[in-house]
């Protein structure tokens, strides 16, 4: 009972903070209300069961891709009442699509019910039971390979991203390692031979 | 245990949230690339719902690819918006027409 209740409080809290994701005027307050959207799903996904997964949400979401967001937002310059020209006009349409989207999902899942008559029973979990062992367990013997790639994509996310960003301006010191590497012992020492100076 | 109507419901509300967002912001790129993130985060709310219903949890690993992967996808068109706007001063989806697309 008291996990409907809190299912309710805390799927209202998201509706709202992603009506403020859209609706907000400073990109800032959009991110932040970001923020606040997944904190929440983090919290009905612990009601649901998926513990593992409510906290990677909040470290990994919130803690580092938020936090890329803020950043990106904050360092640029952006004129935000040129880009809400049309806010208005776009508005109605907007809001007409959602509300038809809404109908037909509430329509299949109410009206039709989905076809599901006989809900399977909820299964009781044993005592010791850890999502996050369970989950890891299929992980790395089911999904292994899935999991691979998973790693290589996020590999070629962080190439991509530096090698998109990084600038080379005019007039800056950086050290060229290929030249470093190539350079031999004889382009920079001479060995010279010369007699010691005359002892008595 | 929360009824799967309710959670897909939600999930459903979430997303045309989303699109709706898409709608009304169509001239800010980082409002976009938002909306598409809250879209994702409907989509394993279903992906969520489903594995609790059916106690499989191979919805829940997939929940966590798919947050990698939109990770890897928030990087990547962040680096693009950032290169866009250092080359433009802009990011209004009117001033991007080279392509003429």
């Amino acid at each position: 009972m008291i996990v409907n209740v809190l299912f309710y409080v805390f799927g209202a809290m998201l509706v709202g903070s992603a009506l403020g994701v859209i609706t907000a005027r400073n990109p800032v307050h959009c991110a932040l209300f970001l923020v606040f959207a997944f904190m929440n799903s983090a919290v009905l996904w612990l009601l649901l069961g998926a513990e593992f997964l409510a906290v990677t949400l909040v470290v990994v979401y919130v803690g580092a891709v938020m936090v890329l967001w803020l950043f990106v937002v904050m360092m640029m310059d952006v004129d935000v009442e040129k880009l809400r020209q049309g806010f208005t006009r776009y508005a109605p349409l907007g809001g007409l699509v959602a509300l038809a989207v809404v109908a037909q999902i509430g329509i299949v899942v109410w009206v039709r019910r989905l076809g599901l008559v006989n809900p399977p029973a909820a299964t009781a979990r044993p005592a010791g039971y850890s999502n996050t062992a369970e989950l890891g367990h299929l992980l790395y013997t089911q999904y292994l390979y899935p999991f691979e790639v998973a790693a290589v994509i996020l590999l070629v996310a962080i190439v991509a991203a530096i090698t998109l960003t990084m600038r080379r301006r005019p007039g800056q010191k950086l050290q060229d390692v290929a030249k470093q590497v190539a350079v031999r012992a004889r382009d920079r020492i001479r060995i010279v031979k010369m007699d010691a100076e005359g002892g008595q | 245990m929360i009824p799967l109507e309710n959670v897909l419901l939600l999930s459903g509300i979430l997303f045309s949230l989303s699109v709706a967002g898409i709608f009304i912001n169509r001239k800010n790129v980082l409002l976009l690339l938002m909306c598409i993130e809250l879209m994702l985060l409907a989509v394993n709310f279903n992906f969520i719902a489903f594995s609790q219903y059916l106690g499989d949890l191979s919805g829940q690993v997939f929940v966590f690819f798919i947050l990698t992967v939109a990770a890897a996808e928030s990087a990547i068109g962040l680096a693009i918006l950032v290169v866009l706007f250092r080359e433009r001063r802009s990011i209004n989806v009117e001033d991007l027409d080279a392509m003429k697309g």
